[in-house]
Parts: C-alpha cells; structure tokens; sequence
C-alpha cells in the first residue's frame, strides 16, 4: 500500500497548495531541517541477535506490511526498488536489506529508530512520507529493535532503488521539515483503562505499526491525514479505502469474529472480499497469530460502533427495477457477471457472499466498485482464494458505468451514484500502474 | 499379487528376473490397467497382438497403395498419433505422411483395453511395429513369389515398393491385391535394423498440432453434428450431494429449452443453443443441497484412510538375515487429494438413432464403454459404438466417462437429435473423480558399512482404478432409477499396481518388509490420475534415501547408485547428474540448493531420473526453481522429442502437484470448484529451465514415459529443499505456509 | 435479436440474446474453434481472443459489449498452409501437448507482441500469467514466443 503521498490525488490542486505551503515554510524548515548523520557501524553478525527477537521481528514485519512496499515486482523481499506512484512523482522505496552499501547494513539500532519515528535517514536527510512515520513514531523501541533485529538477519541484496522522480522543489528533502512540523505528532498511543487489553493491544497495533489510518483516514491539501476525520475513509492505489468509523458502509453489521475471518482469509460470510491494496494487507494478517489480528478487529470494530444485536435488515434484490432503469446494465450483468454471481452460479452455491453484502456497492463513492471491475480480485493468500477477472481490456468506461448503475440499483436501498462514466474513467486511469 | 524377492534373490538373477517377470505379466494384461483388457488368444504374440491376432484388423493396403492403420489406443495430448504413425512408417517402410491412422473406435479398431499407464507404446506401438512387420515381411514373400526371386534377396525402399537387386520394383498396392491380410501374425517377423531407421527415432512434427495451432476442429468439443441440441446435467455442488428442491419448472419455461429431462435423481436440461442451455441449468440449480454420503474427512485429511478398514496386502517380504543398524530414520509421507484439473471440462456427443446410440467421447476407455453404456441404457452391446475424440488432456480418469454415460442417457431419451453435453468448470471439479490422497509410513536403517540394512514400509491407499466397467461405474448409475449399485473397489494387483505402485523399490536393499493397507472405503470418489500410487511411493522412497545418505554422510548420487544394479537405472542417474553438473553444483546454503530422483516407472516402464536447483525465499517461503535437469530410458524412441514434451510436462505438473495443490473440502461438499479455489501451477511460478534428455535405446522394446516424472520430480525437489535449508517435507503440498513453518526465520 | 460484430474482419449479422458470451457466438454461431470453454469464470484464459487489440476472455464478453470493436480469433492470425509467424513458432517448439490451451495462449501473446515486438522474459511470462496450462506445456510456450520476440532462448529442452 502506498500509504501517503501515493493515495492523494488530484494534480493541480495538490501542486498549488504544496507549493504555497512549501515557500511559506521554506525558511523555517530549512532553520529547523538540519540533522546529523548517525556514524555508520559494520553490519552486526546476525548471531547477535536473540532468536526470539528476531522472531518477534518478523511477526511486527508482517504487521506492518514492510515488505509489501519495499519489494519491487519480481525483486528480492525487503530489498526495495517499488515505484510509488505520486502526484509529485515517483518514489522508489528503500532496500531494507542489511547490504551495508544500498541497504542498512551500517546502520546503528538507533539510526533504525529514528527513521522510523522521526523520519529521518541515517545520513541526517529526511524522508518523504511514504515511510508512515506519522504511524510509526508511535511503536515502542523494544518493537522497533526487534524490527530492527529482524531486518539484519536477512540476507544482504545489493540492490540500488533507483533514483526518485519528483517534480520541482520537491526534490528538495529539507522541505519535509515543514510538512513534519504540521503532521508528525511523537508520543505513544495512549492506554484506556476502560478498555480490555485487548483492545488496547489492537490500538497500538492499528495507530502504530499496522498504520491503517494511513489509506482509511483522509488527507488533507498537504498529504497529512486528518486528524479530526481519523478513520473516516481514505484513498490508496486509485482504490477507496472506506471508512472504518461510525459511516462505514456495511450491509451487515461487522463483528469481531468476522473481521478477523476477513482478515484472515480475505473474506467473510457477511461481506465481500478483500480487494485491491487490501489483498496484501490478508495476506500479510494470514502470517501473524491469530491473537494479534483478534485485538486489531475488537479495536476497528469498536471504531465502527454498530451493534451486532441490531436486527438485520432484509438484503435488497430489485432486479426487475434495476433492470427497467439500467437496461444496459443488465444486459451486461447476465453476460459477464451472472456467470459467478447470479442465483444457481457456482460462487453462491459454494456460500461467497451475495452482492448485496458488498461493501463498495453501498459505499457513497463508486471508485472501489469501479476498480474491482476494472482490475478484478487476486486471492490473495498463496493463490488462494476469490479470484475475479478485471474488465479493463472487455468493457469500455460507459459499459463499466452502465453496470455499476445497475448493481447500485439492484443490490443495495441506496442513490444513483452520479456522474459514473466520468468516475470510471477516473478510476481507470489512476488504476494504471505506475 | 505379491512377490517374494527372497526366492527371486535365490534364482541368482534378481534384477533380470524381476524385471522380465514383470514386462511379461504386464503384457498379459492385455490392455493396461484396470478396466475389463481384452483377453489374451495368443499370449506368444508380442503387445496387443496377443489379443487380436490377425493382421487385418490392424493394417489395410489398398490397391491404390493406401495405407490404413488402426489403433485401439487414443490420442490424449500425449502425441500417440504421431509415434503410432511413426512406427507403422518405419516398419511397413514407406513415408509416414502416407499412413491414415484410425484409433480408438469400437467399430473400427482392435480392443486394446484402456489407453492409460504408459501402456500405449508398450502395448499398441509394439502391436503395430510387429503387425507391420509382419505385413512386410508378407509384402516382400508376395513379389518374391511373382519374381520367382528368394525373399531374403529383397528388400523395400522406404517409399512403399519392394526392390529386388535388379532394379525391379512393385508397389505394396499392387502386392497387397493378392495378398490377404485376415491372417494371425507370427511373434518373429523381421523388423527393421535399427541402424537403418528412416522415421523411428526421429523428431516428426506432431501431426494433429497444425488443426490445434490456428481453429480446426480438434476435439469432441469442436463436434457440430446436424441438428445437435445442447445439454447441461443440474446437480449439487459435488459428489455425495443432490439439489433439495432443483427449479426444473422454471428451467423448462426458458428460452431455447427443448426438453427436461429427470430421472430418479439425474436431471438435465436440453436446449437448442449452448448459452441457452447454460441460463436453464442456472436457474434449475438455484436450490439448496443435501448431502447424501457420510460427511467429508475435513479433520483427518489423508489421515482419514489410515482409520478406515483396510485389507492387507504384502508386497515384498525378504529376509537376508539381521544386520548391523548404525543409524534409523522414521517418517510418514502423505499428499493430499488432487484434481485432475482438465483445462477443459468434460464434453461428449451422442446420437440415438435407429435402436443404436453412438457415442463420441474422450474416455480413455471406449471399449469398456460400449459395454458398460450399453448397460446403462439397456441396449445389447454391439447395438453401442464408441468413437474416442480427443478433448483437453485428463491425465487420467476425469469426468470423460461420466459426461459420456450421460450423454448417452439424454440421447435415449430424445432419439434422432444428436447431443452434446459439457459439464462446466465447477462440476467437473466437484463430480470427477479425484486423485487418491495416500499416506506412507517409513522405517528404515544404515549399517556401519554405510548401507541400507533394512527397510520397513506401509502405505495406505483406496483404490487408484474405479474405471468404469459396467453400469455401476458411472456415478449417475445411482442417481437414475432403477439404478446400479457402484462395484466394490478393488486393488490393481502387482506388478502394475495401484497405491504400492512402485512402492516395491528397484534398489537393492537387504531386510525388506513393503506392506500396502488397501482401503475400500473412499472418503472422497477417486479414481486413476496420472502415475497412480507411484508419485507418492518414489516421493516417499527417494526422500527417505536422500534422509539416509545424509545420515551416514555420503552424496546422495553415491548413495544411490551404491544401491543399484540395473545398468539402465545407473545410467539415467549418471546422464541427469552429469548434463545439471552435480559433481561441482552449488551447495545447500540455506536459500539455494540442489536435489535429484530417480524411479524405474513401475519397475517396468521408462527410467527417469531427475536432478534440481532450487532457492527457498525464506521471508516467504515460496520455492522458485531455478534449473531442472532429466535423464528418460523409454528404450527405442518413436520420437525423442514427443518423449520430451511429455517428460517436461510430467515435470510441470509434478511441481504444481506438490507445492500446491489439494482438493479442499468441508463436511458436506468438496470446495475446490474454480481456479482460485484450486490454484496450478503459472507462468510466473515454472521453472527457469527445464531440459529432458533422452536416452538413445535402438531397438530396444518401447516403455511408455507418459508418468514416468511425476514420482522423481515431487521427490528430487523435496530434497532440494532440504539440501537448502535443512528442513525436511513430508506432507505435500509444500505451500508458502508449510515451507516456512519448517525452516523457521533464520535469514 | 441480431447483432453485429466484426470478427477477423468480416462483419457478421448473428442472431443472439445480447448478453451472450461472446465465446459462444464464435462457436456457436460462426463456427470458430479457436476460443475455447475452459472455466466460464474468466480464470483460465482458454477463451482468449483480442478484443480491440487487447486480450480478453471472450467467456465473460457480452456479445453486445462488442459493438464496433473488432474481434480477432486465432482463425484470423493465419491459416494451415500459411500460419501466422507466432502459430509457426508454436508448430516449430512443437508447443503444445493436449493443445487445449494453446489457441488461447497466441491469443495472449500476440496481443503482447502487438503492443511491444519485444518483451523481455519477465514481461512476457508475467503476461502469460492469466492463462492456464495442465499438461506443462509452459517451458515451449514461451519458447515460441521468445522465437517471434527476438529474446534468445536458454538452451534448454536439448
Ligand atoms: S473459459 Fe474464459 S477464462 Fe476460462
Ligand atoms: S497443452 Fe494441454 S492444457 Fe495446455
């Protein structure tokens, strides 16, 4: 998942703003950006480290996805090289590899420490945002260190990322001084009493490693994720990440029980599957004991409030209506959907959820419908799993439109969405890899 | 049937013995494995020619010079068309593109039984190689005789004459005018000297690739008979299950719908286009299902068999007197059940018309067909005719069989319209039969001397051959009422076998006790897949062998071949390690490493030995395989390269095999059903080389190597594995999840 | 109802419910072989035909999404006597074992080599990675296709 800069969009607003923010602040940040380099060791010999602390590492890997963005197509685990693709360019992320040369082979633990709750690269150069900091200040250093012993336990690659393509300043890093100044905030997740350990343990996961407020939480002009709005739907790869507060859109209410089998397994029962950049999020959960993804869902269930005792509304079918005002729609539907999701398809004999409990149908913004269609579904595990074919190269954007209109009106009690075609259109192009 | 290796041992002639004991029983079976084979007349004859003898019924040679062969075995994908036609050139001596080739027709061909086991060249090319043969040495008597010339003066030219060393020359067409061919063959006549191979031996172009290369028709499912309608069986989700309340009112209300056809609890609806067929069976199925068989071993896995009753069966049980026992080893060996996973979903066309039904299918038994459809339908057998048309490769018994039965069941029902019935994706993965799942359970020691100096060996399995015979085989006999009570399983006796196939090791080890725990009761319906019991018997062997060299500290080649005395065996072991560089191959270093296997398919069908370089990536524990190497004895190759294609495929599918495939299940119904719940083996995910060499056999009887791979490639990379990182597999598959969960986090 | 869509470049009129597949009106209705029903689900690309220049799986294409895109089977590349340079790289790798999957598999790759002449292997077998192949034939396809593409092969198979 490209947490940060990847998920903002819209160009020419963005550039606007960050070029303001960015002469504004050009002073101060450059008076407050300087910081030293941390001196380089040897590689420490893996031996050095308790097996149980590496260990321990490779679970909080997991967790936080590390090897999902720091893994290029094709390339080695950990050793960089992704194109992360921005509004302002490219970025390539960093081999984390302890190759002491392109890697962090001569990297102190406390170097670690500081890029990851400051950062700032062991050189003294900031680092863009990409890295989630914002999140990760948050970890403990005890979990930082065991990341750390994790990661130089690996096997060295050397593997030089190339270099970034940002447009002009932004090439510049001490500006990101400044965007640190508005948006990175120290300190740990704070402990509610009230609350079970468990569902403390789930918020230090989700606000500090497992940074999911990263693609779920909306941004503002400058790329920081709002605060006010935490949780309340986000942007990630040209997908919608939809909110996980009191507004998320589920059919069925979300229990604990079935957001740990949808995180799990990539899906659940009552709701759809897992799609887009949340596949490599199941797949990384699928890895990590089960107690660990138990207290991230009983906190994420929390923020969604509802009660599960709440009686369960009927779920909508309109299939005459919806046929009457999309007859395109339907017509394609029979076509190329109904083969998996119509009644007497083998996907409902097999128990996968109706369309009527997918997520990104109810949700007020259609991109994610869009994107499932245009792109379709990966299993995520091993192979394993949903699979669903993308529509990209089959249906043209109006098709695509024409479709959702239907499913919109078919599947769930909610509005026409508007302007479709254009949002598919949208949606197909910020899909594009980068 | 067992066998006593202690008397062999005393005979003084072990491998020769056990080996030549072995080739002729499997020719006495006639057809193969399994199945109702043909029964033997002439047991003198070599191949299928011990059960139909005479020449005619293989060769016709027009006055034209038109050349006519036929073949009871079937093209599967495996190229059997092109070797056949290959061997009948070359040992008729004329030019291939002149032979037409029938196969596989109840009407037409010879009953060669079943085309399964590798069987095809053992039994069907030696067949037409000696046929031939005999039909040129015929040839060649006829014009000595209008020559008044002694036949041995003559010979022929490769271009369908006989010559005389005068320059005179005749045309088989016109020999063939005063030649009858409804004559038995003689075990004897000349074939061909190997040093003067014209087309055995060489790489000929397959011949059905062109149509299959740019949209002729190839297969049943290309099959447009006038007036044919189209069907779709309405079914639960898989095997053991039925439709609590199947919509068949509303199906038969459909567009395009000509008929519903119920009965007892098969249904099928029938319907002008397929499309429309397609929507009708949809809306049919839209019910609930009830589960009908004892629940799905969802706890247990493969284990389950190992709870089941079993009978008891002793495979080899030899005693050369206690040695020393320096170091033991102990393991038990599993795999999963497996799909065949038939790219496309079995289809078949049948006609019912004028008190007869023919039948066009991909079965790799049409014989047994005739006969068990016959049944079915309540039709005398000879009133049944049975064309095998190729289909998508099904590696063993699919649903092939079943579609047909059912095909043949709608036809009766609307005679004079020809139909064609496919199953879809998720039917054939819920109602084939699967591969078994199988378990293994080793004890094993090296003496001092660094040799094996016993060896304990169990394997659980059902039954690898359910093939239909009769009704009863076919699961829609006990759908329909009044119907036919499925045949009690029965074990495929030895040296073939079925779960001990190959479980009797070609090795020579001291001290054997091989015993297999058949197990009638099937928790999943299973049938042949492609090597049978072997995969799992040469995976658990060769690992359990690479287990104890590294116990006593000897390569595992060494080891090997310390224990060998087959000749051919050796020599495949030595070609595949030498051609991958083994002597000076990278060693295991916790991410790379190399593994080898070897297994004799059978004991008595092509060697194969197989040598890998793997890494492990341990952040994730998938297996990227870097290079793999193979050596195949096939003896005499028709075509090398149609050996290879078939070894390197064999390779292929061993590895997506073992890494990751298992029919999954829960209690009430199987829930592999689409390629997302049953992933293969991908572009992204084969290896980066394959190389297959083939050995150079002139002459020598042909051994079928369309299985020959599956065992030694699951093993060799099991090894591989454990030669990188130490941890050693037993369970397949070998996914992500398993690989890391045994190696652990080290970088 | 009739519709009509263009397929090798001839336009046909063909009688069909607008949401047939249009894997279906090729067989079907034209009489073309090449697509093949493989899965229905779009996951096994035994379908494949070019859509527009693109690949798509002809299984899960509504004949009346088609339109004025033109449709290109495998019966459109080249014929027996005069294959097309991909199929005749096929025919010489002898690529195919049941053969199943294998007008599919042009199908993809020639809409790969329609779009870059010459991928290297990773794009090619990442390409290739929708469509499925049982019987192995996989180390020949891409030899074919590494043939048309320019990309030397590895020396394996010898
Ligand atoms: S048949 Fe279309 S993708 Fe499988
Ligand atoms: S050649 Fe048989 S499926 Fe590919």
């Amino acid at each position: 998942m490209v947490t940060m800069l990847g998920g903002v969009r819209g160009r020419t607003r963005w550039l606007l703003a960050l070029l303001l923010l960015a002469v504004a602040g050009a002073l101060i940040a450059l008076a407050l950006s300087w910081r030293p380099a941390i001196a380089p060791i040897a590689p420490p010999a893996p031996g050095s480290f308790a097996p149980e602390q590496v260990a321990r590492g490779a679970m909080l890997a997991k967790l936080g996805d590390c090897a999902v963005c720091h893994t290029r197509e094709g390339g080695r685990p950990l050793a960089g090289g992704r194109p992360l693709a921005t509004p302002f360019g490219t970025l390539y992320s960093d081999n984390l590899t302890p190759d002491p040369e392109t890697g962090i082979g001569n990297w102190s633990a406390a170097a670690f420490r500081r890029a990851m709750q400051d950062g700032v690269s062991r050189s003294g150069a900031h680092l863009y945002p990409a890295l989630p900091y914002e999140h990760f200040t948050h970890v403990r250093d005890a979990d930082l260190d065991a990341l750390y012993a994790f990661l130089m336990t690996r096997r060295p690659v050397r593997e030089a990322a190339p270099a970034n393509r940002l447009i002009f300043p932004l090439g510049f890093r001490p500006l990101l001084a400044g965007w640190k100044l508005l948006f990175l905030h120290h300190g740990e997740t704070p402990v509610d009493p009230m609350r079970s350990s468990e569902w403390n343990r789930g918020a230090y996961l989700v606000e500090g490693l497992g940074h999911c407020g990263g693609c779920h939480t909306p941004r503002n002009l400058a790329g920081g994720e709002i605060r006010s709005q935490a949780y309340a739907g986000g942007i990630a790869e040209g997908w919608r990440a939809p909110p996980l507060d009191t507004s998320n859109p589920a059919a069925r209410t979300w229990t604990q029980e079935a957001l740990v089998t949808y995180l799990r397994t990539g899906i659940s029962p009552d709701h759809s599957a897992a799609a887009g950049p949340m596949g490599p999020v199941v797949e990384s959960l699928s890895q990590v004991p089960e107690g660990e993804v138990r207290a991230i869902a009983a906190y994420i269930v929390s923020r969604m409030g509802g009660s599960p005792a709440a009686p369960i509304p009927p779920l909508p079918d309109h299939a005459d209506a919806a046929a009457r005002a999309f007859p395109e729609g339907a017509v394609l539907f029979a076509g190329a959907c109904a083969g998996c999701h119509g009644p007497g398809a083998p996907m409902l004999g097999q128990g996968r959820p109706l369309l009527s409990l997918a997520t990104v149908l109810r949700d007020t913004d259609p991109t994610s419908a869009a994107q499932a269609v245009l792109q379709g579904i990966e299993p995520p595990i091993a192979g394993r799993g949903p699979k669903m074919p993308g529509f990209a190269d089959t249906l043209t954007d109006r098709q695509v439109a024409a479709v959702l209109g239907y499913l919109r009106a078919r599947y769930t009690d909610q509005p026409d969405w508007k302007k479709l075609s254009a949002a598919v259109a949208k949606a197909r192009k910020e899909g594009a890899q980068p | 049937m067992t066998f006593d290796r202690r008397q062999l041992l005393a005979s003084g002639g072990l491998l020769v013995a056990f080996g030549m004991a072995g080739h002729g029983l499997a020719q006495l079976a006639g057809g193969g494995e399994g199945g109702a084979a043909p029964r033997p007349v002439r047991p003198d004859l070599p191949g299928s020619l011990k059960s139909n003898p005479v020449l005619d019924s293989w060769v016709h040679i027009a006055a034209d010079g038109k050349i006519t062969v036929f073949s009871g075995k079937a093209e599967l994908g495996q190229g059997i068309r092109t070797a056949l036609r290959q061997v009948a050139a070359e040992e008729l001596d004329v030019p291939p593109t002149t032979i037409d080739l029938v196969t596989a027709d109840t009407a037409r061909t010879p009953d060669e039984g079943l085309t399964a086991g590798s069987h095809s060249m053992q039994d069907g090319g030696t067949a037409i190689a000696n046929a031939c043969a005999n039909v040129r040495m015929l040839l060649t008597q006829a014009a000595a005789k209008r020559w008044g010339a002694a036949a041995d003066t003559l010979s022929t030219n490769g271009k369908a004459q006989v010559t005389a060393p005068d320059g005179r020359m005749l045309g088989y067409g016109a020999l063939a005018a005063d030649l009858s061919l409804s004559v038995e063959a003689i075990p004897n006549a000349p074939r061909r000297d190997p040093r003067h191979y014209r087309t055995l031996g060489h790489d000929l172009p397959r011949i059905d690739l062109p149509a299959k290369l740019t949209g002729g028709a190839a297969y049943v499912q290309d099959l447009r008979l006038p007036g044919m309608l189209h069907a779709r069986v309405v079914r639960g989700p898989s095997y053991g299950t039925r439709l609590a309340r199947p919509q068949l009112d509303r199906a038969r209300k459909m567009p395009g719908v000509v008929a519903v056809i119920e009965n007892g609890r098969f249904a099928a609806v029938v319907a002008e286009k397929e499309w429309q067929a397609i929507q009708a069976m949809r809306v049919a199925q839209d019910s609930d299902y009830i589960r009908d068989l004892p629940p799905l071993p969802v706890e247990d896995g493969p284990h389950r068999l190992q709870k089941l009753p079993t009978r008891e069966i002793q495979v080899l049980d030899t005693h050369d007197g206690a040695k020393p026992v320096w170091k033991t080893v102990r393991g038990s060996y599993s795999r999963p059940w497996y799909s065949h996973g038939s790219i496309g979903p079995s289809c078949a066309v049948a006609l019912a018309k004028d008190g007869g039904l023919t039948l066009w299918s991909h079965s790799q038994g049409v014989f047994d067909m005739h006969r068990a459809v016959a049944e079915l339908v309540g039709l005398a057998p000879e009133k049944v005719r049975c064309i095998h048309t190729p289909s998508a490769g099904c590696y063993g018994q699919n649903g092939a069989d079943d579609v047909t039965a059912e095909a043949g069941l709608i036809a009766m029902a609307l005679p004079g319209r020809p139909i064609r019935l496919q199953w879809m994706r998720e039917q054939e993965f819920g109602w084939e039969p699967c591969g078994c799942g199988m378990v293994t359970r080793v004890e094993a020691a090296i003496g001092p001397d660094k040799r094996i100096a016993h060896w304990n060996y169990e394997v659980w399995s059902n039954s690898h051959n359910n093939r239909p015979v009769g009704a009863g085989g076919y699961a829609v006999a006990q759908e329909i009422t009044p119907g036919f009570p499925a045949p009690p399983p029965k074990p495929i006796p030895m040296p073939e076998g079925d779960g001990d196939r190959n479980a009797n090791p070609l090795y020579v080890f001291p001290n054997m006790d091989v015993r297999y725990h058949f197990v009638p009761e099937m928790p999943l319906r299973v049938s042949a897949l492609r090597s049978l019991g072997a995969h799992l018997n040469v995976f658990t062997i060769e690992s359990v062998l690479d287990e104890l060299a590294l116990a006593g500290g000897v390569d595992p080649l060494a080891f090997r071949l310390a224990h060998m005395q087959d000749e051919r065996a050796r020599a495949v072991m030595i070609e595949a390690t030498n051609r991958f560089g083994w002597a000076k191959r990278p060693r295991g270093d916790g991410r790379r490493g190399c593994g080898m296997a070897f297994a004799r398919y059978k004991n008595i069908g092509a060697y194969c030995a197989i040598a890998m370089e793997i890494e492990v990536e341990r952040e994730t524990g998938a297996i990227i395989v870097h290079r793999v190497q193979a050596a195949v004895d096939a003896g005499q190759p028709a075509s090398p390269d149609g050996i290879r294609n078939q070894v390197e495929g064999g390779i292929l599918q061993s590895l997506s095999w073992a890494t990751r495939e298992a029919v999954t299940y829960d209690a009430t119904r199987r829930t592999s059903f689409d390629w997302g719940s049953y992933p293969i083996l991908r572009f992204e995910e084969v290896p980066g080389s394959v190389a297959v060499h083939v050995m150079d056999r002139p002459g020598d009887p042909f051994l079928g190597a369309g299985e020959t791979a599956q065992g030694p490639t699951s093993a060799a990379l099991a090894n591989a594995i454990a030669d990188a990182t130490g941890a050693r597999l037993r369970d397949m598959p070998l996914t992500p999840e398993v690989v890391k969960a045994a190696i652990g986090l080290s970088g | 109802m009739t519709l009509s869509i263009t397929v090798n470049g001839t336009r046909h009129q063909v009688d069909a419910s607008p949401e047939t597949p249009l894997l279906y009106v090729l067989r079907d209705d034209l009489g073309l072989n090449g697509a093949k029903y493989g899965c229905g689900l779009g996951q096994c690309g035994a379908c494949t035909v070019q859509l527009d220049g693109k690949a798509v799986f002809s299984c899960v294409t509504p004949v009346s999404a088609v339109g004025d895109r033109p449709v290109r089977t495998v019966e459109g590349l080249g014929t027996i006597d005069r294959m097309s340079p991909l199929q005749q790289a096929f025919r010489d790798e002898q690529a195919a074992q049941c053969g199943y999957c294998i007008a599919g598999m042009i199908m993809r790759a020639q809409a790969l080599l329609d779009a870059d002449p010459h991928p290297d292997e990773a794009k090619i077998r990442a390409h290739m990675q929708t469509n499925l192949c049982r019987c192995g034939t996989h180390m020949r396809i891409l030899r074919a296709i590494r043939r048309v593409a320019g990309v030397p092969n590895d020396g394996a198979g010898a």
